[in-house]
């Protein structure tokens, strides 16, 4: 790769992967995976139902183990054997699932901090303080207009979009360096998805990487600095915005879609 | 205020229904009802059914059931009178009693945690299996210990308070501030919810789902071992039967309380308050001058009423 001297700070990835695999009883998921990811950019991963993008993420983010193959973080090795959810939010990886990883029946302020709860030095919860991050939370990134949702909501009682709206900004209040959004527009009005596409837009000047999946190319050329195109596993292309247009993009997805 | 009412409106409502209870009775025998006595014998008698469904709460709220239970007391109830009788030392016993509850908890988290049979059939089984073990080992007879009536071990569990107040009281109601702080307030309170909302979103959360649940069927041996203690200390004997009638009254008491049968949200209060219910009812329908068969009738009745607004309350008609 050609890099100026001025950019060898951003030469060590955030994140580096090499030769992952995966196999879910039998079937190869995911075959050999590498790729980088550098600070301040956006990846759009593309890819058929099926092609193992969900489980790519997963990896990273820790819910999955990969049968073989390394990955870096900083530049320095992660042991998969204790790698874990909270070893990867430790590391500022940020995951919104493709499936619901709210709690439905709970108050927001408990899905706000589940799994990284503010206990005090008897493991008793600071209830006062998550209720005040989770206001602010909620005035930033969900958008509070007119609507009576305040930290006790329950998550039942939220729009797709306001749901959304939480895990997103879940995910952005703990200084995450990097956010992986799993086809998070996919269920959202137009004016919800350019909310959206902004949080990654100031993510990515505040210097965070965002990996964004989605089936829609428009939005993913329109957000992502590089794309990543995964089929039945492999990596079939890897091109930056520079190298190739949108409808090549699209048509590229297509041919790999008719192949099948 | 509007917000807490909203809030609590359910542990409101079940107040209510307590209060409104008493009410009537007080008026149908008020000879009963208007005087202390009756008050010091339900403060004997419904703290074991409390304990027992605060225990099962958090179970039930994590989304899984234990029916094993009753068992469970028979079977380490029986630990504690044998080993009593063997060694002379009532601690000895009450350490090995929580031991073998513990264990069967642990038997009952393994069976559904790690191989995943559901909660329901796993301990349908080692129902059976405590039951008949504790049979065999006692031979099928009950054990006195009437001796120990006068111990301090006796004193200490469900002796009288200035010769009064049972003291298993104080031992309920410590259970309801624990196990509220532990699901209003700690860490682990808000696992056992999420387990039992979502337990994938649990899951994609980070938490270990396996060890909240593996614990949740430790802590309810344990419960369910300690309470046996109390009852066979409070009866002076066991009974290779010991528990069985516990079943249904602490479910009652879990439901009649407001806690969602399908996990991720309940209340230790309307727990207590369900077991204070089914507990005075019976009281409340001999006084009044009734048969006991009604007793059955009217918990049915208060059974079916309750679980019945609740799921008016939430929607949860599929
Ligand atoms: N937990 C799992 N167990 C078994 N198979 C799985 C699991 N998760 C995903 N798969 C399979 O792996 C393949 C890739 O799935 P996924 O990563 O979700 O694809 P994508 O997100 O690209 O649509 C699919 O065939 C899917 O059925
Ligand atoms: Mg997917």
């Amino acid at each position: 790769m050609m890099m100026t001297g001025s950019c060898d700070q951003a030469s060590v990835p955030i994140l580096s992967l090499r030769n992952i695999c995966k196999r879910f009883s039998g079937t190869q998921v995911l075959n050999d995976v590498s790729f980088d990811i550098f600070a301040g950019e956006t990846i759009g991963l593309l890819g058929d139902n099926g092609a193992g993008k969900s489980t790519l993420i997963k990896i990273l983010a820790g819910v999955h183990r990969p049968d073989s193959g390394e990955m870096d973080v900083d530049g320095q090795p992660v042991d998969f054997a204790t790698y874990a959810i909270g070893r990867a939010r430790n590391y500022g990886i940020e995951t919104v699932f493709q499936e619901n990883s709210l709690g439905e029946q709970q108050p927001l302020w408990r899905n706000i901090f589940v799994g990284r709860e503010l206990p005090n030095r008897f493991g008793l919860l600071k209830i006062g303080e998550q209720k005040k991050v989770t206001m602010q939370i909620l005035r930033k990134y969900v958008g509070l207009q007119g609507k009576a949702i305040n930290a006790d909501s329950r998550v039942s009682t939220l729009s797709g979009g306001e749901r959304q709206g939480v895990t997103i900004g879940r995910a952005m209040y703990f200084n995450a360096r990097l956010v992986i959004l799993d086809e998070p527009t996919t269920a959202l009005s137009l004016g919800e998805v350019g909310r959206v596409l902004n949080f990654i837009r100031q993510l990515n000047c505040q210097g965070s990487a965002c990996i964004f999946i989605s089936h829609n190319v428009g939005q993913i050329y329109q957000i992502a600095d590089r794309f990543i195109i995964l089929d039945r596993g492999q990596v079939m292309g890897e091109y930056r915005k520079n190298e190739i247009a949108a409808d090549q993009l699209s048509n590229h997805l297509l041919q790999l879609h008719n192949q099948v | 205020m509007n917000s807490l009412l909203k809030e609590y409106h359910l542990q409101l409502g079940i107040t209510v229904l307590l209060g409104c209870l008493l009410a009537l009775f007080a008026l149908l025998s008020p000879q009963t009802f208007l005087n202390g006595r009756i008050y010091l014998s339900f403060l004997s008698t419904i703290p074991f059914v409390a304990i027992l469904a605060l225990g099962l709460t958090l179970l039930v709220v994590a989304g899984e059931l234990d029916l094993s239970f009753p068992s469970v007391m028979a079977m380490s109830g029986f630990a504690f009178v044998e080993s009593y009788l063997h060694t002379g030392s009532p601690w000895f016993g009450f350490a090995l009693a929580l031991a073998t509850g513990g264990l069967a908890g642990l038997i009952n988290g393994l069976i559904v945690v790690k191989v995943g049979v559901p909660s329901i059939i796993a301990t349908i089984g080692t129902q059976f299996f405590w039951r008949g073990m504790s049979a065999l080992l006692a031979a099928g007879l009950a054990r006195n210990i009437a001796v120990l009536r006068d111990s301090s071990f006796h004193h200490f569990f469900v002796g009288r308070l200035d010769g009064i107040i049972p003291v298993q009281a104080f031992w309920c109601l410590g259970f309801a501030i624990l196990f509220s702080l532990l699901l209003n307030r700690h860490v682990m309170g808000g696992n056992i919810l999420f387990v039992g909302d979502n337990i994938r979103a649990a899951r994609l959360n980070g938490i270990n789902t396996d060890r909240v649940r593996l614990l949740l069927f430790v802590m309810m041996g344990l419960v369910s071992a300690f309470v046996a203690v109390l009852i066979s200390l409070e009866m002076g004997n066991w009974w290779p039967t010991q528990g069985e009638g516990y079943l249904l009254l602490v479910f009652a008491a879990i439901f009649i309380g407001g806690t969602s049968v399908y996990g991720g949200r309940g209340t230790l209060y309307g727990t207590l308050i369900g077991a204070v219910i089914i507990g005075i009812i019976e009281a409340g329908i001999i006084s009044a001058g009734y048969s006991g068969f009604w007793t059955r009738v009217i918990h049915g009745f208060i059974i079916v009423a309750s679980v019945s607004i609740y799921a008016l309350i939430f929607r949860t008609r599929r």
